[in-house]
């Protein structure tokens, strides 16, 4: 019986590893193709690798950099992601503390509309979302992550008000009895409990606000030049004429390599927060 | 303290509250509204009754898109939520190396929609005419099997990751329970195991089923629609709708035909949340 396992444990290894090169091999393709030049690519010689005569070097990721506005779109993507997801936890966290310890309909009320929110697709308020964003001037990246929080707080106040609620209330009337308001005890005392919460959040909201792709391309004003990664991405093959695969293929991996360091270095809050955000969902 | 509560509540609620008013109340009551008018700005709407829902649903396009977009969604939920779950059972049997395989399979979900779209539209592009085949822009049987693969290359990692929570849930003792009482592996995972996991697989479905209706960013990169709109998906034509026409009638079709997008969405995802809720067993 032992053994039969084993052969059978050492078969399903080989099966993953050969799954694992599969994951792999779009993304190492890219890399591939972006060090060729030009006038090398297209669709019948994706597969061969780079030769003496088709090896670019460097240069498409020059190009990238330099007349693509890769640090440009990076620089705001980043911003919008750090903004956004701190004012989603900081805002989000606070409301849930409401909903969670007050009675009566309007937080009922609140909670219903919060979550409706999550299930409601994009496209129903698109239009309307930017025309009212154009109207308040939120157009820019610096004032994005207000919309952010108003069309992102539906998860992050579903997921702090159901922790919220298993956070016992005697802590909290312990801590005002020895003089605390409601703020410090929030800061002071919920805020230490709610920290694994915190995280998984902050990471499923950064998740999707830094690869938003259609939120941000209406939002932002363009005539201005605002643009983030999604959106520099897809304006290779935007604008008509033909698309330069070198330079759209650097800046592909270009975008990759942050998320790879970060995913690698935050590997386990990652996973862990995926999983704990589900379990409350 | 209720009192103090009460004082100091409006602090708690009112940012979240004014942002989501911006953000999403507004913006839907409108588009409700909206969806009722002529309009090409918010400010220029005229009352038109019925007529963009009566239009919105006489478009063949959307009609395809819609059969388009269910059938993609029963597709990749069955297989990406079945791949998930095995590769789950996998990597709870403590193999060597279950941490790198679950931290590969994970990272396509942190790439988002729109790079992920480009890179198959590569890999893809390069297999069909390594076979002879016609492009994904020629080729709408591609364009379909694509975006599939793209979904599960993009999905069953976190699905895996929720599959894998639910199984190390179970108490072992329940496991060794079954096995004293003489069931083969295969009944423990029947009986036992997927039972246990049933709120892993409410959420998955749940996950699954709303990202594969509202899926838009990978249509948009990888096909784009394209054949001649046979890849459409429903989010990118209501989009197309909106955006790609000119004309004041196309944009309260649009409206209209996110509003019915909308409550089918709705609609479906209450549905299979008190469908599969109750098949959760306790503790």
């Amino acid at each position: 019986m032992k053994k039969r396992t084993k052969t059978f444990n050492i078969i399903w290894i080989a099966a993953l590893s050969v799954l694992c090169l599969a994951y792999i091999f779009p993304v190492v393709l890219v890399l591939l193709n972006s060090f060729k030049v030009e006038t090398a690519i297209s669709t019948s010689t994706t597969f061969q690798l780079p030769t003496a005569e088709t090896f670019a070097g460097f240069s498409n990721y020059l190009n990238a950099i330099t007349s693509q506005g890769f640090f440009k779109s990076l620089g705001y993507s980043l911003f919008i992601t750090v903004s956004s997801v701190a004012l989603i936890l900081l805002c989000c966290s606070m409301c849930a503390w409401y909903i969670a310890r007050s009675k009566g309909k309007f937080p009922k009320l609140l909670y219903f509309l919060f979550v409706l929110s999550m299930v409601v697709p994009f496209q129903m308020v698109m239009f309307t979302l930017s025309q009212t964003a154009n109207k308040l001037y939120l157009t820019s990246p610096w004032t994005i992550c207000i919309i952010y929080l108003g069309f992102g707080a539906g998860l992050a106040v579903f997921m702090f008000t159901g922790f919220m609620k298993s956070i016992p209330i005697e802590v909290e009337e312990a801590a005002m009895i020895d003089g605390c308001n409601p703020i410090q005890t929030f800061f002071l005392i919920d805020v230490p409990i709610l920290k694994p919460t915190l995280v998984s959040v902050g990471i499923l909201e950064a998740m999707w606000v830094w690869n938003d792709y259609l939120l941000p391309y209406l939002v932002l004003d363009r005539t201005k030049g605002y643009s983030t990664i999604p959106i520099m991405i897809q304006n290779f093959r935007g604008s008509y004429g033909k698309v330069e695969m070198g330079a759209m293929m650097a800046s592909i991996i270009l975008t990759i390599i942050p998320i790879v360091i970060v995913y690698l270095a935050g590997q386990k809050h990652i996973i862990k927060g995926v999983a704990a955000g589900a379990v409350k969902g | 303290m209720e009192r103090a509560i009460k004082r100091w509540s409006p602090i708690f609620f009112l940012p979240t509250l004014l942002a989501f008013i911006i953000g999403f109340i507004v913006p839907f009551g409108q588009g409700i509204y909206l969806s009722f008018c002529r309009f090409t700005t918010v400010d220029n709407a005229q009352w038109a009754g019925l007529s963009n829902y009566q239009r919105a649903l006489t478009d063949p396009n959307f009609g395809h898109a819609f059969w388009f977009t269910v059938a993609f969604a029963v597709v990749s939920i069955i297989l990406i939520n079945v791949i998930a779950f095995g590769i789950a059972l996998l990597l709870t049997r403590k193999l060597r190396g279950t941490n790198i395989f679950r931290t590969v399979f994970f990272m396509p979900n942190l790439i988002g929609g729109i790079v992920l779209g480009y890179i198959w539209n590569i890999l893809i592009n390069a297999l069909l005419s390594a076979v002879g085949e016609p492009l994904l822009k020629l080729n709408s049987t591609a364009g379909f099997w694509g975006l599939i693969i793209l979904m599960c290359w993009q999905q069953i990692g976190y699905m895996m990751i929720i599959y894998i929570a639910g199984l190390q849930n179970i108490p072992g003792e329940l496991i060794e329970a079954a096995q004293i009482d003489g069931a083969t592996s295969w009944t423990t995972l029947l009986r036992v195991k997927l039972p246990m996991v049933m709120p892993s697989i409410t959420i998955c479905l749940f996950l699954t089923l709303t990202n594969g209706f509202k899926l838009f960013d990978q249509n948009l990169a990888l096909t784009g629609g394209d054949p001649a709109k046979s890849t459409e998906m429903l989010a990118l034509n209501i989009y197309n709708t909106f955006y790609g026409r000119t004309g004041p009638q196309w944009m309260g079709i649009g409206q209209a035909k996110a509003v019915i997008f909308c409550l089918l969405v709705v609609a479906i995802s209450m549905i299979q949340l008190r469908a599969t809720r109750s098949r959760e067993v306790q503790q």
